[in-house]
């Protein structure tokens, strides 16, 4: 029997009810955000979460926070079932979150002792000397200096301000951190000090992560397994090496073609995928990405898209062709 | 005269007036772009890009102005050409689209007749034809069911689609160059694709020349034949776009290209540590004196403290700014 993972998603459905009924006249539709996601994170261990946006990556990561009440399904977290009864304050030892944007996520009146020091209060640690050293000690961790912590985040640079919030989110040794696109609001040149620190953290601290991004080229260097997302459900996941070499889903083939390569100008066009993600409120009938998907066959339109079928090396893959083979004008072959 | 390029840039300074103090944003920026040519500008926010293209554009507003240099059309100067003049040079030789399409196109207006205002205004069609025209050049961006989709208002469309509309406007009268400024930042990557194989495509089967630019230098160094690095106001290396990428010159080159997690590297090479740039990029406000890089530059000596650095020409063609350059 293997140990049970940090997290374990089961079944996951939220829907959204959009439109009112007034006095019994008006259409409610049924917006299913998240469709019947199964997915587990080992403790220590990176999932990159990727797929574009709408396809349901920030309401799950607010379902695991505890944010959001699944519809049905379950969610359980170090043992713990995650829904509206259970104690915040286990939820905010257990999971915390780092925010795209560095400059709208911080409080602009609070000192970054006050930011740092809060949630430690909170959660019932009353020895002010303690706080202190606390405070000074993840400043340190995080490469900021323990004499700025008087000073609000305008005196800080975007890359510093993304350390406060990586503090902030760690100063209560979580053992899961949910980071939602960490590095798409900095600067080119600091980006890479952001994710060195996040993997230096992540060995240290024995951290798990879940890397939502849609930088490809982040999530195959952070993530040690990848799951791909399609209008609200899993179709692709396994080990960071087999979704970025093999690539089963033509989903995630289309994702990682997509990506100008700087040393082959001029290339790729011949395997895009045509159109946009559909509205999550009217899917399509059959497999939800059968009118964007190049190798879609008769049964793609009449059948729902099947669930992950496992693969050797926990590899699993939602589609219907995808045993067939690869690379004889059938399916089109993966980027070399 | 023919042996003029399409645009050239000769020792533009840009310059920010705040508080009775005069900054310059940008200087010595001085490129060429031949004829059908797809040149790159890439930096950081603040490196003064966006302003470049702005002031080709002549749409600088103080606090900004031109300071010093020439922005050439065919040989011809138009810096200092009259409002109505330029006014007459915009959409129709030049055209611009932007990162953020909502906020460039007019939410009160069809986006049919937004696409037909151009051919109004600068062919002096009449609105009847014009209109008709708008719909065979919302084909041509391959959106779907064009003559329904004149009709709609910016709100209606999707981003991608917004975008299109953008380059249908942008491309509706066969400009000779076409600027775009972080065209596919706010686009999905399947999208973003599809946006870039369009101006690829259009511009290529009409002549139209592209400056192209962007935070993003795998983005440009795959569009763009040639690539323009900014750091700091100035182009500190400009080179063929695969030079770049394959043996970078100038050590904020090296080390942009060195701290980039590129798709496939981890494959190829394993898990490695990403290549730092320590510090900050500095404020328009606060350059610092000698190489505007220095404080941050791992090759830095003495001299870059005090001297600014000469352009050095490259093998294999382009250029670039640095005392020790290699």
């Amino acid at each position: 029997m293997a140990e049970s993972p940090l997290l374990d998603m089961q079944a996951l459905a939220v829907e959204f009810t959009l439109g009112s009924k007034l006095f019994g006249f008006g259409d409610q539709k049924t917006l299913r955000a998240v469709n019947g996601v199964d997915l587990q994170v080992k403790a220590g261990e990176c999932l990159g979460l990727v797929g574009e946006s709408g396809c349901g990556k920030s309401t799950l990561a607010l379902s695991i926070l505890g944010l959001q009440a699944p519809t049905s399904g379950r969610i359980i977290l170090d043992g713990v079932e995650v829904n509206a009864t259970t104690p915040r304050a286990h939820l905010a030892k257990t999971v915390q979150m780092v925010f795209q944007d560095p400059y709208a996520s911080l409080n602009p009146r609070q000192t970054v002792r006050r930011t740092l020091a809060d949630p430690l209060r909170l959660n019932g640690v009353r020895d002010e000397a303690e706080i202190t050293h606390r405070v000074a000690q993840m400043m340190a961790r995080v490469g900021l200096r323990p004499e700025q912590a008087d000073r609000y985040p305008h005196e800080f640079s975007g890359g510093q301000r993304q350390r406060i919030g990586i503090a902030r989110a760690l100063i209560l040794k979580p053992k899961l951190v949910i980071c939602d696109e960490p590095v798409s609001a900095l600067d080119v040149s600091i980006r890479a000090q952001i994710i060195n620190l996040l993997l230096e953290l992540k060995d240290e601290l024995g951290l798990a992560y879940i890397m939502i991004s849609h930088d490809l080229g982040v999530v195959e260097h952070m993530s040690d397994r990848v799951a791909v997302m399609y209008l609200g459900r899993i179709v692709e996941t396994g080990p960071w090496r087999d979704i970025f070499e093999r690539p089963a889903h033509p989903y995630t083939r289309a994702l990682i073609a997509a990506i100008p390569d700087p040393f082959k100008p001029e290339t790729g066009a011949a395997k895009r995928v045509g159109g946009e993600i559909p509205s999550p409120l009217d899917p399509p009938k059959g497999c939800a990405f059968h009118p964007r998907c190049p190798i879609a066959i008769d049964q793609c339109k009449r059948m729902p898209g099947p669930d992950l079928v496992a693969r050797p090396n926990g590899h699993g893959v939602a589609c219907w062709r995808a045993d067939e083979p690869v690379g004889d004008g059938a399916m089109p072959t993966a980027v070399a | 005269m023919t042996t003029a390029p399409l645009l050239s840039i000769d020792d533009l300074r840009l310059d920010l007036t705040s508080g009775g103090r005069t900054h310059s944003a940008v200087e010595g920026v001085t490129f060429d772009i031949a004829r059908g040519e797809t040149f790159g500008l890439v930096g950081e926010s603040g490196c003064g890009k966006s302003i470049t293209a702005l002031s080709i554009m002549g749409l600088l507003k103080p606090p900004l102005g031109i300071g010093g240099g020439k922005i050439l059309l065919e040989g011809r100067e138009i810096q200092s050409l009259a409002p109505n003049e330029l006014r007459r040079l915009r959409g129709k030789r030049i055209a611009m689209i932007f990162q953020e399409p909502m906020t460039a196109l007019n939410p009160l207006s069809p986006v049919g007749r937004q696409i037909a205002e151009m051919f109004v205004l600068h062919e002096g069609a009449s609105w009847r034809e014009a209109e008709r025209r708008a719909v065979d050049a919302l084909a041509s961006v391959r959106v779907p069911a064009p003559e329904r989709r004149v009709k709609d208002f910016p709100h209606q469309l999707s981003g991608g689609m917004r975008q299109r509309v953008m380059i249908a406007i942008a491309l509706a009268c066969r400009p000779d160059l076409l600027i775009a400024d972080e065209p596919t930042t706010a686009l999905d990557v399947t999208v973003q694709a599809e946006i870039l194989d369009l101006m690829r495509e259009l511009c290529a089967a009409r002549g139209t020349a592209i400056l192209m630019i962007s935070h993003d230098l795998g983005l440009v160094a795959n569009m763009c034949r040639r690539v323009g690095v900014m750091y700091a106001g100035r182009i500190v290396e400009l080179r063929p776009s695969d030079d770049l990428f394959r043996g970078p010159s100038h050590p904020y080159t090296k080390g942009l290209v060195g701290s980039l997690p590129l798709l496939g590297s981890r494959a190829r090479g394993g898990v490695r540590k990403l290549q730092e740039i320590t510090g900050v990029v500095p404020a328009i406000t606060a350059f610092p004196p000698g190489c505007r890089f220095h404080p941050r530059c791992p090759a830095m000596t003495d001299v870059c403290k005090t001297t600014e650095p000469v352009v050095t020409a490259l093998q294999g063609g382009g250029r670039v700014r640095c005392h020790h350059h290699g």
